[in-house]
């Protein structure tokens, strides 16, 4: 709980955010703050429990205490489909913290860009972020869940995998696991390759009770099989893993290392390329890229949903604070929500209570 | 006064009782006044009965110093279990594993890798999210994030969890087991990785109560007594 003047600063300084969002072309939204929670819940998964308050619903159905903006934004934006489309918002946002030093309720301020030429909408939506931010000389990181996602779809090896390996994207544990299985670098356990060997596999299973029929776990051993027949992952696509999320240095340095990840691994030309589209038009918004820092594993592990650029400020020195501001490119996300495939969408969100723990605070 | 929440009833207190007696720590509960106990054999403690279940709270909000109940008691009722109490011993007893179970059908699925894999195509074929019963909501979905488990939803079961699967209300359950013939008997198996949590009676310091100069000196003749570390 906060006292009232810190209340009444972070409310005026997320109005003057506001004032700089719609100031740069957005129109001003306001969804609710109490959310249908199914939408959440089949995008975000059981994890969104953990972090958002479930509450009873007018209608009798579970609701949400508004945990972001971006699924009603996105909602909202599919009814007019305007291309391009800008939003801005300022209102509060509501999670379940786990650090007793953390408020559950607070401000977030954020712009939202649909549509346009993807390199200099990512420049525009950074480019106004960092604008409002400068006068805090915050630390800024980058990347660009897009090359990552490229790779993983250029893999020589069979569907199943890619999409396996597609799905644990922005879970870097099981993603991980997953790699180390489809390399052979994990045994196969001696449960699986007993299963394999058996000539009857069905002749031990039980009653057939629940909704997944004996079909679908035939089905699931067929594919088993199929798995087991297929060669490992290359030793050179899993090395190209590991070269893209270790990157961590200067854009122009690190646009150089990923042209040389591409010459081994041509699925990621185009990725690589919009990188550099990205940098030319940052450079346009007068962003000096020179210094600006690339992290090849920036992203994952969030539950955003990015899957292109993205990026986090956050005050100097200052690591205990959550990001003054965070955002990327969450294409992906749009698709889901029933967007199509044409709808695009960058965006960025404002803390104000953090930049107020700052020296030169809004 | 150091006050210390133990099981007011059953095998809990019981063996609560006779683990405290053991280390020189006589515990009783007073004839005719039900939550009331007398505690001897140590100064400045004060017992104080109470349900097992209402323990985590109790120790939660400071109430009590030290509190005796299930790990996984502590682990679902209480958000960030560890910054809010300090287990200070396992007790050996009340032994009890959450264990993940499954249809004996899915002669495919042994290991949490081949649930979550199960949970893809599941959610691909059915349009909803695989279901799991459980009463243990915390636990489970700490566990499954740990583990990266994706598309699965937990749904509420507050007993008879083995019979969701038949009656079609789940697709697997989580649930304390302490031997493998109820699930034997329901046409489910666990998996393989090992329980969810290994649940046993612990005694737990509670990190906001009051811990003043008397409380501190109690608890370290009280340590001193019960021979903690």
């Amino acid at each position: 709980m906060s006292d009232a003047p810190d209340k009444r600063a972070e409310r005026a300084c997320a109005e003057d955010l506001l004032t700089a969002f719609l100031a740069a072309g957005a129109e001003r939204v306001e969804p609710d703050i109490l959310l249908p929670a199914d939408t959440l819940l089949d995008l975000y998964g059981e994890d969104i429990r953990a972090r958002a308050f479930v509450t009873q619903g007018p209608d009798g159905g579970e609701a949400m205490l508004r945990p972001d903006f971006t699924v009603p934004i996105v909602q909202r934006h599919m009814a007019t489909r305007a291309d391009p489309a800008r939003y801005a918002y300022a209102g509060e946002i509501f999670r379940r913290q786990t650090r007793a030093d953390r408020s559950a309720e607070y401000l977030q301020a954020g712009f939202e860009l649909f549509g346009g030429v993807p390199a200099d909408a990512d420049a525009e939506v950074f480019a106004l972020i960092q604008a409002v931010l400068a006068p805090l000389s915050p630390r800024v990181a980058t990347g660009d869940l897009g090359v990552l996602t490229a790779l993983v779809r250029g893999f020589e090896t069979s569907e199943r995998r890619r999409a396996a390996l597609m799905r644990h994207i922005w879970r870097p544990a099981r993603f991980a696991a997953l790699l180390d299985r489809f390399s052979g670098r994990t045994p196969v356990s001696p449960a699986r390759a007993a299963l394999l060997a058996e000539s009857d596999p069905m002749a031990e299973a039980g009653a057939e009770i629940g909704l997944r029929s004996r079909a679908e776990v035939e089905a699931r051993i067929a594919a088993l099989r199929a798995d087991a027949a297929e060669p490992p992952l290359s030793k050179a696509q899993v090395d190209a893993i590991g070269a893209l999320l270790a990157l961590d240095m200067p854009s122009p340095a690190a646009l150089v290392q990923l042209y040389d990840i591409a010459s081994e691994m041509p699925g990621i030309a185009d990725a690589v390329d919009g990188v550099a589209r990205r940098l030319d038009a940052l450079v346009k918004h007068g962003i000096d890229v020179s210094a600006l820092p690339f992290d090849g594993a920036l992203g994952r592990g969030t539950m955003e949903y990015y899957d292109g650029f993205v990026f986090t400020f956050r005050l100097a020195g200052r690591d205990d604070l959550p990001p003054l501001a965070t955002g990327g490119r969450y294409d992906a996300l749009t698709r889901a929500l029933g967007g199509g495939a044409d709808m695009r969408a960058v965006g960025g969100v404002i803390r104000p209570a953090v930049m107020l723990a700052g020296d030169a605070p809004c | 006064m150091l006050k210390i929440g133990v099981p007011s009833k059953g095998r809990l207190m019981e063996d609560t009782f006779r683990w405290f007696g053991e280390r020189g720590v006589e515990m009783q509960k007073i004839e005719d006044r039900e939550y009331a106990g007398r505690i001897d054999g140590i100064d400045g403690v004060e017992m104080v009965l109470l349900s097992a279940g209402e323990i985590p709270r109790e120790l939660a909000a400071g109430r009590i110093h030290l509190g005796v109940t299930g790990s996984d008691l502590v682990r679902e009722n209480l958000a960030a279990w560890d910054t809010r109490v300090e287990p200070l011993a396992p007790m050996g007893f009340g032994h009890a594993d959450l264990v993940i179970a499954v249809p004996q059908l899915w002669v495919d699925v042994d290991t949490l890798d081949d649930l979550d894999a199960v949970c893809a195509a599941f959610r691909a074929r059915h349009g909803h999210r695989l279901r799991i019963a459980t009463k243990y909501h915390r636990l489970m979905r700490d566990y499954l994030r740990q583990h990266g488990v994706a598309d699965y939803q937990l749904v509420d079961s507050q007993g008879a969890t083995e019979g969701t699967v038949r009656n079609a209300t789940a697709e697997a359950i989580a649930d304390i087991t302490s031997t493998g013939a109820t699930l034997r008997a329901n046409h489910l198996k666990m998996l393989s990785d090992g329980p969810v949590h290994a649940s046993q009676a612990t005694l737990f310091r509670a990190r906001a109560a009051a811990w003043d100069d008397a409380a501190r000196a109690t608890l370290a003749r009280l340590s001193a007594q019960l021979g903690l570390a």
